[in-house]
């Protein structure tokens, strides 16, 4: 059944199969306003590089007829050229390449680009991914999807209309996310007459403003995309231009982002636990290089081990670096779960509770200061809020003005509050501890993008309790700590039963249910906190808050008897971390 | 392959260690998540980067076939022995009250046949095992509304996708969070391209259904489909007579919906090369796609995977 392989291929394939393997992945977003020809660039690049097919073709000269037949409210200049399409006509330039690309009904029916789409582009060189992110509506939102993960962007530009506000800010946004190569299409170059001083002064204005921003490179291309010049064939109608095609600098660019210089990092995505005795640590190096044999720390714990092994299901390997997925053992039985990160002892990740950052606003609903979200930063999500904006950016003249909230589409530094802190470095450092989403807790929708700066730039931490550790326990005579009994269906009577054994032995005691907040502010206080809660998410939550903020932990056996841990937990009095 | 690990990872490294993410993403934030299984490729691409993602552990879910009882025989054999082999959980469901009122592809048309068979047996499915995510082999590069499809891509309580209440999604942050009743579609095969399935079935020495393969099979010619005869239940219109042509399957569904390409590529590198010079896509043999303009995307909105 299984495939059987040949021993000899012809070496017209083998070199086809080599050439395939062995190209590099590029992640492009392809930003512009309404009407800037932007779905027509990508679908004159698609079919350039023959990235459609035949059938593709044809579905859309159908589709193209269809629309004429039914009149429908299509602007007339699409309407006039699907009809040419219709005709049959098999010369490329009547075809309306925008039809390639906007696949949802709503966007045939009114002529738009609603959402997102990412589209796939092999060349001899590069496998490109296309987000193809809509201009007009929402379009900070759209765009900023789009750029997360882009090495590089394309903007478009109307030859007719030059550098508008919308251009800037498209910028402005490819910067904010990160991007560090960009792409100017001075598009319908075609409709300018090819005239060489409209796009100088076009390519000067963007130019000047594009370097205030930071990118690492920026080029200009003067283009039509509806006729096809110079993006994947230098144009014979701008002779003056010698900056290559499109398509050659695509090509010409560094590999990704190169995330294997920054220090390791590695959040721990899932627990390996087949048997008693193998425990591995699963994830995504998210930046750097991990060897075997590496002293490593455990954070927030900042427990020390070694690394044992690399294992993949292809074998053991001996290094491992940015973007691979693997699987860590460590030399030592160090606590390590999901939501942990692994660093280097010299070089760790900030661990930050209160932050500040850029935030992109998505919800619906305008930012709310007094309403909980979750914020999930790599493989950690914790409850957060934000306490105050402080300033919004204003996308006319990208000046900073005050603001109170921010709405749909907005961006603005805010000041924000974890309930665990985030194990992360600055975005501009490191673009994947960098990157958080923020949930709504409620409604559980993301409505926003965050980009961390660094820590808050206050020294108010929240009023610190005026009682300490120490005193507590001379007062005392114990030290606070959560004790979660095992989820059994009669946990809550076990629950009352230690709390009457512990009590009568003297020791201070509450019994809570489920609510992890509570038992936090009890073991604060100097309580031995008996916790029973069945929902797997509830215990972990416990677990891991618990564990940060170095209180006292006990996770009782469901084998042991009520007897048997009012023994253990009388004769430590709590005293354990 | 530890011998091809350099510094500098090519795209289906990348492709690898992004769907892996994505896997064991699934399985840390879902509490009963399951992997649609249909047999053909990308199934089985599916499922063997789902045993990287947790080896050495066994994996973590089930698979469910959703079985419309219409696959071609080859099918049903390749996927029994291949469970079997690797010790694999599977589910089998099918809509029995659809069969009981004998929906089938000849008297009810491939929309209503698809909507039965596939959509609502897929539905039933979920709620009887109360999955809340669920693994599909979907790629974007497949069909135009599959082009905005979201890698976590939610369902509301009757199943439905809503592409207008789609949660953005940046950087690799997936939001997994769900309500009770609600679930979530999860596309790990996202980025990937019909030759990078191939690309990667060759390196990774992948198992698939031999009918991807040419051989001489009994099809017949109707209005330029080529359908193959796999049994006795196949309706033949007056004039038709199956005739053995040597020919392959780019895409495996149902056998009396799926057409046939004539080609005489046998093994996985001259599919490979037949696929780059080809200038048909793969979806041009899927009958229920071209129902009408959009209708992938209307049977998603109706909780079509």
């Amino acid at each position: 059944m299984d495939t059987a392989l040949q021993a000899a291929l012809p070496t017209d394939v083998q070199q086809l199969l080599d050439e395939h393997s062995n190209r590099a992945l590029l992640r492009l977003a392809v930003v512009g306003s309404v009407d800037d020809g932007k779905s027509t660039l990508i679908g004159r690049l698609l079919y350039e590089c023959d990235g459609l097919f035949e059938d593709q073709i044809s579905a859309v000269r159908r589709a193209s007829a269809k629309r004429a037949a039914a009149r429908t409210e299509v602007p007339p200049e699409v309407l006039a050229q699907g009809l040419k399409a219709a005709a049959g006509a098999g010369d490329e330039e009547e075809l309306d390449f925008s039809l390639f690309t906007d696949g949802l009904r709503a966007e045939r029916e009114q002529g738009i680009t609603i959402d997102v789409a990412y589209r796939y582009l092999s060349t001899a060189r590069r496998k490109i991914i296309i987000a193809d992110t809509p201009g007009h509506l929402q379009y900070t939102r759209n765009m900023a999807t789009g750029a997360s993960t882009a090495d590089a962007g394309v903007i478009l530009v109307d030859a007719r209309l030059g550098v508008l506000p919308q251009t800037r800010r498209h910028a402005y946004i490819a910067s904010l996310l990160g991007i560090p190569y960009l792409a100017v299409v001075v598009n319908k170059m075609d409709l300018v007459g090819y005239d060489r001083a409209t796009f100088e002064r076009i390519g000067t204005e963007l130019a000047d403003f594009a370097i205030t921003l930071g990118f690492e490179g920026v080029r200009l291309f003067p283009v039509s995309a509806s006729r096809g010049d110079n993006i994947t064939r230098a144009s014979t109608r701008t002779p003056w231009f010698d900056g290559g095609t499109l398509l050659s600098w695509l090509e010409s660019l560094p590999h990704q982002r190169r995330l294997d210089g920054a220090p390791f990092r590695f959040p721990v995505q899932y627990v390996l636990r087949p048997h008693q005795d193998y425990r591995g640590l699963a994830g995504q190096v998210a930046s750097g290089t991990v060897r075997v044999g590496d002293e490593v720390q455990v954070l927030p714990s900042g427990r020390r081990t070694r690394v044992e092994a690399i294992d993949t299901f292809d074998g053991p390997r001996e290094e491992a670096s940015a973007t691979a997925s693997i699987t860590l053992r460590l030399a030592d039985e160090v606590d390590a779960s999901r939501g942990d990160v692994l660093a280097h002892v010299n070089q760790p990740p900030l661990a930050l509770q209160h932050l500040d950052a850029m935030l992109v606003w998505f919800g619906e609903q305008p930012l709310d200061a007094t309403r909980r979200y979750l914020v999930k930063q790599a493989t950690r999500t914790a409850p957060a809020h934000i306490e105050r904006v402080l300033w919004r950016k204003e996308l006319e003249d990208l000046s900073e003005v005050p603001a109170e909230s921010l709405s749909l589409n907005d961006i603005g530094r805010v000041r924000l509050v974890c309930r665990r802190p985030l194990l992360c470095d600055p975005y501009q450092e490191n673009r994947r501890t960098g990157a958080f989403i923020v949930i709504d807790a409620l409604t559980h929708d993301t409505v926003g993008a965050g980009m961390v700066l660094g820590p808050a730039e206050t020294t108010s931490r929240g009023a610190q309790s005026l009682v300490s550790r120490d005193e507590r326990w001379k007062h005392l005579g114990q030290s606070g700590a959560v004790v979660l009994l095992p989820a059994t269906p009669d946990s809550e009577h076990r629950a009352f039963a230690l709390e009457r054994a512990l009590f009568d032995r003297g020791l201070h005691v509450a019994t809570v249910n489920g609510d992890v907040e509570v038992a936090q502010a009890l073991a604060r206080a100097g309580l031995l906190v008996l916790v029973h809660a069945h929902a797997p998410q509830v215990r972990r939550t416990l677990r891991e808050e618990t564990r940060d903020t170095g209180t006292g932990w006990w996770e009782l056996e469901e084998s042991e008897s009520v007897e048997r841990w009012t023994e253990r937990l009388a004769s430590t009095r709590g005293n354990k971390s | 392959m530890t011998d091809t690990i350099h510094a500098r990872s090519t795209h289906l490294q990348e492709l690898e260690a992004e769907s892996i993410h994505i896997l064991r993403e699934t399985v840390a934030e879902f509490a009963n998540p399951v992997m649609l299984y249909s047999i053909g490729k990308d199934s089985q691409v599916l499922l063997h980067l789902a045993r990287k993602a947790f080896h050495p552990a066994p994996l973590p879910f089930p698979l469910l076939h959703v079985d419309t009882t219409w696959k071609f025989r080859d099918m049903y054999t390749f996927r029994d022995n291949f469970v079997a082999r690797h010790g694999l959980r599977l589910i089998v469901h099918q809509n029995r009250k659809a069969l009981a009122e004998g929906i089938n592809p000849f008297d009810h048309g491939s929309q209503k046949y698809t909507h039965a068979m596939k959509t609502q047996a897929l539905l039933e499915a979920l709620a009887l095992h109360g999955f809340d995510a669920a693994f599909g082999g979907a790629r974007r590069d497949e069909e135009k509304s599959r082009a905005k499809e979201r890698v976590f891509s939610f369902r509301d309580k009757h199943g439905q996708w809503d592409p207008r209440r789609q949660r953005p999604e940046l950087w690799n942050l997936y939001n997994g969070r769900v309500d009770a009743g609600e679930s979530m579609r999860v596309f790990p095969l996202s980025n990937w391209t019909e030759l990078d399935v191939w690309h990667y079935v060759l390196r990774e020495r992948i198992p698939v259904v031999p009918l991807y393969f040419a051989a001489e099979r009994p099809v017949i010619d109707r209005n330029g489909s080529l359908l193959m005869v796999d049994d006795e239940r196949m309706r033949l219109r007056p004039g038709e007579r199956p005739t053995l042509r040597k020919v392959r399957f780019r895409t495996l569904g149902c056998y009396p919906l799926s057409g046939a390409i004539e080609s005489s590529a046998t093994t996985v590198e001259s599919v490979i090369h037949e696929m780059v010079h080809a200038r048909q896509s793969e979806r041009q043999g899927r009958l229920i796609d071209h129902d009408e303009e959009g209708s992938m995307e209307l049977k998603k909105r109706e909780g079509y995977f």
